[in-house]
């Protein structure tokens, strides 16, 4: 075997940064003061924030030791299921930062804003081309807002129909964040039950279809890593009974150029632009979830929109049916601009990505099925769920695998979700990953498995490597310190 | 394609061991009906010469400064930001993590996120902080709906002077939901008008902004009073320039129970309007209604320090459909850029650059003064401030953007009875010499 990924390294200590500052150091070049002083009266006067004073330097090692704890898709293999930690392309940094973008104000007349409104006309055209459906608002700062923006529509468009439809269909594989948009916009999640194949039944939809239900929120593929193949059956049901289809796109990874929503009766859809489309995750955020819809709920979408008209192009509020504003501004555009550069990078490139994304959870799948629990042998798509119900005779839990697997050098998968997987670990490689890196990931969890019969210790203690081992949530929950 | 590290016989040993052909077998399971017969319509991958030409080229159709003397805020502010700032936060061991799920190996991330919450803890005089909102305008309206789940009332009341973009989503979020919203009209000295505002104990939450779209600095602490005179109304403040309280009084140390608003300001681009930063804070005995996450300190299981994401179960993946927000994400990065931002200027910085942006706008607003146009409020200002010109000034305004120069927003638009008048901004980025220019164009 070649020498292990992991190694041990020099990693230092670093107190809080109040820890550390004195009094009269300064990190910070203050401007000339051209002006005079303006003296404020007295009972508006605040003491000033008791910020601590460091230097320039003592703020690049804290801020350089903090970032050497951290462990990112640049430093290594980073499976995280449903969050598709790809590869951010260093090139799209460099866009988002260019001049004329990151020092632009949003609120200049639209001849003096050309260049964005450009970029945002022309993303929403490419986001509409790769899923089909017709219109897109990029406002959604995130998945979760984009959700929102999408139940939001869902309402306005029954309410505009002079319906009072107030539920929405779950399936047992959705995300979180699902019921918790759905009921924030005042509907009542119904949830149903996916079946032994790990997808929704035309059946389990149809029985609790009624004519109460506003839509159904599927995510597509699911979080199983599995294409819900009665999707267009569904979609003709739901539909049928007056109700609209919203999908999760947050896996879309797996299907560019492969499914167009519109053809198989998709109504709306949000997109995850730092999961699909390369943007960077920050550590979590910002990210930004874009809405697609059909022609139908255009007129709904948040204002304001951008809008061509003679060659040029502006923002417009001029839609009396939109749901509203969902942003101080227009989204954002710091992350927008990154997407389009991969967009642009790749162009048609982009089916090819979903190809090699769906390939390389496939590999996974089929190499490491008999060393993990596999609870659905199907192809799957751009992920694959295990559980660890083959370590459980040695007291062995998903978590522990989790952590051992730190001290391989990778990032673990997600643990315990889907919950419809007991004791779930959820892979997702992404295309980034080359088979070289795949198989000593693969060599790493057989080795683990291995360890958790020879030897479950190494895994109750791990991580034994990173700087501290494993932390005790509970007594940060019992007794939560949230500031220093 | 160099993010696509596949060979083809990488590709075709692959398939080979899941048992396939092609790269097309592989997507056998979508239902025939279900797949795309076209090809993506889309342009032909550009190389990174080519992008960059073509970026360069739309980067160069706005106008920045300092090509342009801008003299606006309205809730983006342009401010200096270190280089240390900029370098710092291009370590992609931070930008290129996800959420701190595993926290031995993203204590980077956690500590930060610690040292950010603190840092807007004292800056707001606040007990509790997150760094989860996505922007000033949805943190306020989170802050609404998080007053209306503590006291279980089913109105708010907003003032008139809180950016009109910001009631617009406090609008879009409150109304899906079927809340009311009151507007509270304003005064001649341009600050909330809270005479009108009777039954108090029907109000969830009376939100107030300070300094106020107009820049006036709102008298926090007597509105405050009132607010509390029924015991459970829940006094909201909002900000959109936070740099405002290196100098003036915090909202805390006012009466606030949630202060929640925009942190750009604090060392992020202004990007065309984002991503922001929404910073949100409240008293300690709210935390359990607090939306978005949390980190919280902790100790390993050799006692060593550490950071961990905490007080999960108010969350959407634990409490699903009642959770206190749908919200999953930090907005991580940005709270970072405002933490380094905030460790470079320290305390003694942050109270000279806010003093100032404050000499600075005075400056300005004296010299328009002077100049012969109109400050129709006449209360005390941070760094905006709102003139009236003369009627005529719509054409001035326009040469002075063939000039190169921005002479604020006019206001008309969001206050129809406020024709004329147009909002003023001047932080450490403009020079006297610029100023000085501007006032000379408002005298010709």
């Amino acid at each position: 075997m070649k020498e292990p990924l992991s190694t041990t390294g020099l990693i230092l200590n670093e107190p809080l940064l109040w820890e550390k500052g004195k009094k009269g150091r300064s990190g910070f070049s203050l401007p000339q003061r051209d002006v005079d002083v303006f003296p404020m009266d007295d009972n508006l006067l605040g003491n000033g924030p008791d910020f601590p004073d460091l230097s320039e330097l003592d703020v690049v090692r804290h801020y350089t030791r903090l970032s050497q704890w951290n462990y990112g898709v640049d430093s290594g293999m980073y499976p995280l299921g449903s969050c598709t930690m790809k590869y951010n392309p260093k090139i799209n940094e460099r866009q988002a930062s260019l001049h004329g973008i990151a020092f632009s104000h949003p609120m200049l007349p639209a001849e003096l804003s050309q260049g964005i409104l450009k970029i945002m006309f022309h993303l929403e055209r490419y986001l509409s081309e790769i899923t089909g459906l017709p219109a897109v608002t990029l406002q959604p700062a995130a998945g979760a807002q984009g959700e929102l923006a999408g139940m939001m529509m869902i309402k306005a468009f029954h309410q505009n129909s002079g319906s009072t439809k107030n539920k929405i269909l779950i399936p047992d594989t959705a995300h979180g964040t699902n019921p918790a948009s759905s009921a924030i916009c005042g509907f009542t999640p119904v949830p149903v039950k996916s079946n032994e194949l790990g997808v929704l039944s035309l059946e389990s939809v149809a029985s609790v279809m009624d004519e109460d239900i506003a839509g159904v929120m599927i995510t597509n593929p699911n979080t199983l890593g599995l294409f819900e193949e009665n999707i267009k059956e569904i979609s003709g049901i739901v539909h049928s009974k007056g109700g609209l289809v919203y999908v999760d796109g947050a896996n879309m990874n797996a299907i560019m150029g492969i499914v167009n929503m519109d053809d198989i009766g998709v109504d709306i859809m949000h997109l995850n632009l730092h999961k699909t489309f390369s943007t960077p995750h920050g550590g979590g955020g910002p990210g930004a979830g874009p809405v697609c819809v059909g022609k139908d709920l255009e007129p709904f979408l948040p204002v304001p929109r951008v809008v061509k008209k003679n060659g040029s192009y502006f923002l417009s509020q001029d839609f009396p049916q939109s749901i509203g504003r969902l942003h101080a501004f227009y989204g954002n555009v710091g992350v927008l601009i990154k997407a389009y550069s991969y967009i642009l990078s790749m162009g048609s490139m982009l089916k090819k990505a979903s190809q090699l994304a769906v390939l390389n959870a496939n590999y996974l799948k089929e190499r490491l099925k008999g060393t993990f629990h596999l609870p659905y042998d199907r192809p799957c798509m751009h992920e694959c769920v295990f559980s660890d119900k083959l370590q459980e005779e040695n007291r062995v839990t998903t978590l522990d695998i989790a952590k051992r697997l730190i001290d391989y050098g990778f990032h673990p998968p997600t643990v315990y979700f889907p919950l419809v997987v007991h004791g779930a670990i959820m892979m997702e490689p992404t295309e980034s990953e080359s088979r070289e890196t795949l198989d000593l990931f693969i060599e790493a969890c057989k080795a683990i498995a291995d360890e958790a019969k020879q030897n479950p210790e190494l895994l109750f203690e791990a991580p034994t490597k990173p700087k501290v081992r494993r932390m005790d949530e509970t007594k940060a929950a019992r007794h939560p310190y949230l500031a220093g | 394609m160099r993010y696509l590290p596949h060979t083809d016989q990488d590709i075709n040993e692959m398939l080979k061991e899941i048992g396939l052909k092609t790269l097309d077998d592989l997507f056998e399971c979508i239902p025939k009906e279900c797949r795309r017969t076209d090809d993506l319509n889309l342009p032909k991958p550009l190389t990174e010469w080519d992008l960059n030409t073509h970026m360069d080229n739309l980067a160069a159709e706005m106008a920045v400064p300092p090509d342009y003397k801008i003299f606006l805020g309205a809730g983006s502010y342009n401010h200096y930001i270190p280089e240390v700032v900029k370098q710092l936060i291009s370590r992609s061991e931070f930008y290129t993590a996800y959420t701190p799920y595993q926290p031995e190996i993203s204590q980077g991330t956690l500590q930060a996120i610690y040292e950010y919450q603190t840092i807007v803890t004292l800056l707001l005089g606040m007990d509790v902080a997150n760094a989860s909102m996505y922007d000033g305008a949805s943190a306020l309206a989170e802050a609404l709906l998080m007053a209306i789940r503590i006291t279980k009332r089913k109105k708010v009341a907003v003032s008139r002077l809180i950016n009109p973009y910001y009631r617009q989503v406090v609008q879009t979020y409150l109304s899906a939901q079927g809340y009311e919203i009151v507007e509270l009209p304003f005064l001649k000295n341009g600050t909330t008008d809270l005479s009108g505002l009777h039954d108090l104990e029907e109000f969830a939450a009376v939100a107030i902004q300070s300094p106020n779209f107009f820049g006036c600095i709102e008298d926090l602490k007597s509105q405050g009073e009132r607010i509390h005179s029924d015991r459970k109304t829940m006094f909201v403040t909002a900000f959109t320039e936070p740099l405002a309280y290196g100098l003036i009084k915090n909202p805390g140390s006012l009466g606030s129970d949630i202060a929640c608003g925009e942190g750009q300001s604090l060392g992020v681009p202004q990007s065309f309007g984002g991503p922001g930063l929404g910073m949100f804070a409240s008293k300690t005995k709210y935390v359990r209604s607090m939306p978005g996450r949390l980190v919280g300190q902790t100790t390993d299981k050799n006692g060593k320090r550490g950071f961990v994401l905490t007080l999960a179960t108010r969350e959407q993946h634990i409490r699903r459909e009642k959770a206190t927000s749908n919200i999953c994400s930090n907005q991580g990065l940005c709270a970072l850029s405002t933490a380094m931002y905030i460790a470079c200027t320290g305390g003694t910085g942050i109270r000279k650059l806010a003093a100032l942006n404050h000499d600075k706008a005075e400056y300005l607003k004296k010299g328009l003064m002077d100049a012969g146009a109109v400050i129709p409020f006449d209360t005390p200002i941070f760094n905006e401030f709102v003139v009236k010109f003369p009627s005529d000034f719509k054409d001035t305004y326009a040469g002075l953007l063939k000039k190169k120069m921005v002479a604020g927003l006019s206001i008309a638009p969001f206050y129809p009875e406020l024709s004329d008048h147009y909002l003023l901004c001047a932080t450490e980025t403009n020079t006297r010499e610029d100023m000085d220019a501007l006032i000379k164009e408002v005298k010709s």
